[in-house]
């Protein structure tokens, strides 16, 4: 799996994010700047986290209209699979890749913490390691996380099999206490159509080493590895 | 500001406006050899200031250890350097932000957090975790609540921000800062152990550079504001505080870091306090040469400032370097790829001197070496603090301990925390081995230190009501505690960085009390092999005649060997044995048992025995390094049942302890004597025969299991109450505050 990992201005988990797809893959991912027009040939583009452009505006709107992402769009289109992560999930709503967007957080506050995850559709390239209804525990660390959308795009993400994950308690219970922001049906990740682009507010790239404390994020970058090799 | 290059003279109430003593302005007269204009005169302030001249604690800072075989740049530099092997070196720092953040918590405290940053990166480290020590007034003051959720979202918002984890600190409560509040930051950085930047200027000629941020008109003045005690009037002081911009501090650090790797740099330092004017006189003044400067070409965010105010802006996120001839375009284009702005602003020279150039005359000239290394130094009268008599624990009432226990879990000064980490991003960059909440934070280092198992711990610590009581023993336990943090995580001590908040210090008792600190600290640092490498000097934190107690706050650095050894901080399992190691006689006096459950903060402080510290740490050490300890916790605050009961908290398990007849029961479960250590194992007899071996006392208190904390007496108290207790209160107290609203 040949993966490029673009970089923004105020992105901070790019290196996070390398190590978990090189851990995967056993490929170095490139590193793209914000101002390249251009993308290496590439099997999966990845946005990481952090605060593009400080989120001095809304988080994510600055960096959806960097030079890079025309190219990012056009690749997408073609159906190159496209993940995002925090940040990376708020920039692709922002260029309009993904459907909904992320509001402030309902505490208000910024939130680092382990959440847990269930998967809520194991058909797709990202989720292929996975079995439907999976639970994995991962870090967040977030303060625009709030995910929403309205009736009715909740209603296709529903039927068509857009939602990715939901938090939920160690039940696998969609509780309010398990959402860690406020998201509306306790949605942390959302698929476009195709199912060729991801966004998700948790990091999967912070539990892939023991030293983490779990590793079940592995599962995401092995099941692309696999599926894109 | 008027036009302050031609001044109508300078008046006595125009010094005093400047902090200035006119014994003072006696000497600037005398350096200048002429009246100075308005210019020269605010220059003369801020250098001048206890805030940029250590002048009342630079007599006493002279005596700590600075040295030691790991040391690489002691203080003097814009932070520590220690060797950690493997070709790589451990660069760090603590700063206070106190009087900024009380008046404008969230830009105060982030700032404080910026501003701790660029003093690490600037020697060319990556800067890989920050912590923070607050200390708050009274939860019942009507500012509390506000200030700490200011704080704590400025420390997050600026951390979170930039992108470094935020994995250790520690919070206490106390009415001493009602008015006053302590904030204190550290940032721990990484760098190739040859490629140290310093801030001594050299080579006349060489073209000075400004880089980062426009100049503003905010913090003017900040450096002499935090030199003062608070009046009534603090309130109107805001203007004085800088805001923050942690996306341009992000980017400031990439861009000087993609710098450092070419060969341009002869010399770098950031805009810290007193901006522009203490960057470029430190520069100079270390290097031996001087330096002019064309203020015309400072990057300027507002239109009509002066060149009073472009020396004496504190904008934040900016740097001034000295790079070498014909690297003015590679810098250029590093900085434009950043986004950042970039101005050649000056020359250096080989006058001596500061020569401030604007609209083509000359707005000020000063001698660099007078007026840098001539700032006032006062060994002020002190008087030194009498301990009080040991308090009897006999003369205490019997209680119910566990009663007691639930209390003490849930009070301000030991309730989680978790409320405030889980704002801070502490897992960013992807090495955070031990979180917050356990006894200190632990960062895995890269693969070329060490293989990838190496780790670097840090923890700040102070026990300010120990300091008060006694000032020597509470200089050496602050040091001691921090210490004893960083070997229960398996973590050898390194050296440490010293934030001094005190009282104002024309005060005989108040310079008392940091006269003995230091004195306490200088002894415990010596005993531990810590060498204090870098340190800040926070006085006058005093608000209407009232100091705070006083906090020498230590945060130390250690390295471990193998971050796969690290015990837990949690008991996990059940069926192991509870050692104790360490002695411990029942010190009642100054404990938070005696303050939280009697109401009386009184007695002697527990001694501090340096040997014993250091023979227990060690004997620690090799019991990690052997695999023999599950998990870990040092007694600290509440003794050993809090220890018991934190160590229960943070695991699956709880524990059943046995109480000893000899020692009175409440000294036992809550004194707070001084290098012990709570231990879960599964071999008991091993570790009791290598403590006698070590000559470390050790004493079997128990053992894990069930889901109660149990005494042998037959008494219990659920892990469910002690954890209602203990995370409830903080966010309770904080949701109040929306209530209020």
């Amino acid at each position: 799996m040949r993966s490029a990992v673009i970089v923004f201005p105020g992105s901070n988990r790019e290196m996070d994010m390398v190590a978990a797809l090189e851990q995967a893959s056993g490929k170095k991912p490139a590193l793209v700047f914000h101002k390249d027009t251009e993308l290496p040939e590439v099997d999966l583009i990845v946005l990481p986290g952090g605060f593009s452009h400080g989120d001095y505006l809304r988080a994510g709107a600055m960096a959806a209209r960097s030079p890079v992402m025309a190219e990012v769009r056009r690749r997408a289109e073609k159906g190159v699979p496209v993940l995002g992560v925090c940040n990376g999930f708020q920039i692709l709503t922002e260029a309009g890749l993904l459907p909904g967007a992320l509001m402030r957080n309902a505490s208000l506050r910024f939130v680092c913490k382990n959440v847990t995850l269930r998967c809520e559709n194991a058909q797709t390239l990202f989720t292929g390691a996975m079995e439907a209804g999976q639970r994995m525990t991962v870090p967040c660390a977030h303060m625009d996380g709030n995910y929403f959308a309205d009736a009715d795009t909740m209603k296709r993400l529903e039927d068509s099999g857009g939602i990715a994950f939901r938090y939920v308690d160690g039940e696998g219970r969609t509780t309010e206490e398990a959402n860690p922001n406020g998201s509306l049906d306790n949605v942390a990740g959302v698929f476009n159509e195709t199912k060729t682009v991801l966004g998700l507010m948790p990091h999967p790239e912070d539990a892939t080493d023991p030293l983490h404390g779990g590793t079940d994020g592995r599962a995401l970058f092995h099941g692309l590895a696999e599926a894109l090799a | 500001m008027t036009d302050t290059t031609k001044t109508p003279g300078i008046t006595p109430e125009i010094v005093a406006e400047h902090g200035l003593k006119p014994e003072e302005y006696r000497k600037v007269l005398e350096i200048m050899g002429r009246e100075p204009n308005l210019v020269e005169l605010g220059i003369f302030s801020v250098m001048w200031s206890e805030h940029c001249s250590y002048k009342s604690s630079k007599v006493w800072l002279k005596k700590l250890p600075t040295q030691g075989p790991q040391v690489i740049c002691g203080p003097g530099e814009n932070a520590g350097v220690v060797d950690i092997g493997d070709g790589m070196a451990a660069i760090f720092k603590i700063e206070s932000h106190n009087h900024p953040s009380f008046i404008e918590p969230y830009q105060g405290a982030a700032t404080g957090v910026g501003g701790i940053l660029r003093d690490v990166f600037t020697m060319g480290a990556r800067p890989i975790m920050n912590l923070n020590a607050l200390r708050f007034g009274s939860p019942d003051h009507p500012k509390t609540r506000h200030l700490v959720s200011g704080v704590v979202a400025g420390i997050g918002g600026y951390g979170n921000c930039v992108g470094i984890p935020t994995v250790a600190g520690e919070v206490n409560f106390h009415p001493a800062y009602n008015g006053n509040i302590l904030v204190n930051a550290m940032t721990v950085g990484l760098a190739p152990a040859d490629r140290i930047f310093y801030s001594a200027a050299a080579g006349a000629g060489n073209p000075v550079v400004y880089v980062g941020s426009k100049t503003g008109r905010d913090g003017i003045h900040g450096a002499t504001m935090a030199s003062a005690e608070f009046g009534e009037d603090s309130e109107e002081k805001r203007p004085t505080v800088q805001v923050g911009d942690p996306f341009t501090e992000k980017l400031l650090i990439e861009a000087c870091l993609e710098l450092m790797a070419t060969d341009a740099i002869v010399a770098i330092q950031d805009m810290g306090a007193a901006g522009l004017t203490s960057s470029s006189f430190e520069m100079a003044s270390k290097g031996g040469v001087g330096v002019e400067l064309d203020l015309d070409r400072v990057p300027l965010r507002e239109e009509g400032m002066t060149p009073y105010e472009i020396m004496l802006s504190e904008s934040q996120e900016r740097m001034l370097m000295v790079i070498k001839p014909g690297r003015e375009e590679l810098t250029r284009g590093i900085f434009e790829k950043w986004d950042l702005d970039f101005a050649v602003i000056g020359r250096l020279t080989e006058t001596g001197k500061m020569v401030l150039r604007w609209h083509g005359e000359v707005a000020g000239e000063l001698p660099i070496d007078p007026l840098a290394l001539a700032s006032p130094e006062y060994d002020r009268p002190w008087t030194p603090t009498t301990p009080p008599p040991p308090l009897d624990p006999a003369s205490l009432p019997e209680r119910d301990p566990l009663e007691a226990l639930e209390t003490l879990i849930g009070c301000p000064d030991l309730a989680s925390r978790r409320w405030i980490w889980e704002q801070y991003d502490h897992l960013v960059m992807g090495n955070t081995v031990v979180r917050p909440g356990a006894d200190a934070g632990v960062v895995r280092l890269p693969a070329e230190c060490g293989g990838g198992k190496k780790g670097l711990a840090a923890k700040v610590d102070c026990t300010p009501r120990y300091c008060l009581a006694d000032p020597v023993q509470g200089g050496r336990q602050a040091v001691a505690e921090a210490c004893r943090n960083l070997y229960a995580v398996g973590a050898r001590p390194l050296a440490v960085t010293n934030n001094l908040n005190f009282g104002n210090p024309e005060k005989p008792e108040i310079m008392g009390q940091l006269v003995g600190c230091l004195q306490g600290m200088g002894e415990a640092c010596r005993a531990l092999g810590a060498p204090v490498v870098s340190g800040n000097v926070s006085l006058y934190n005093e608000t209407e005649g009232k100091a705070i107690l006083p906090t020498p706050t230590i945060g130390a650095i250690g390295l471990v060997e193998d971050v796969a050894r690290i015990p837990g901080a949690g008991l996990a399992e059940a069926g192991l044995a509870l050692v104790l190691l360490g002695r411990t006689r029942g010190e009642l006096g100054q404990s938070l048992y005696l303050r939280e459950i009697e109401g009386r903060e009184e007695g002697a402080p527990p001694p501090v025995d340096l040997e014993a510290e250091r023979a227990a740490g060690e004997l620690l050490l090799a019991l990690i390094a052997k695999g023999r300890v599950s998990a870990c916790h040092d007694l600290s605050d509440g003794g050993l049942l809090v220890a018991a009961a934190e160590m229960a908290l943070a695991g699956t398990v709880g524990c059943a302890l046995d109480v000893p007849g000899e020692t009175p029961k409440t000294a036992w479960l809550f004194g707070e004597d001084q290098g012990r250590y709570l231990l879960a194992v599964r071999d008991a007899d091993a570790i009791l025969s290598a403590a006698e071996a070590a000559g470390v006392p050790a004493v079997r208190v128990g053992e894990t299991g069930g889901d109660a904390l149990k005494l042998s007496d037959g008494s219990a108290i659920s892990v469910a109450s002690l954890r209602r207790a203990h995370e409830g209160w903080l966010p309770a107290y904080m949701a109040a505050e929306l209530a209020a609203e």
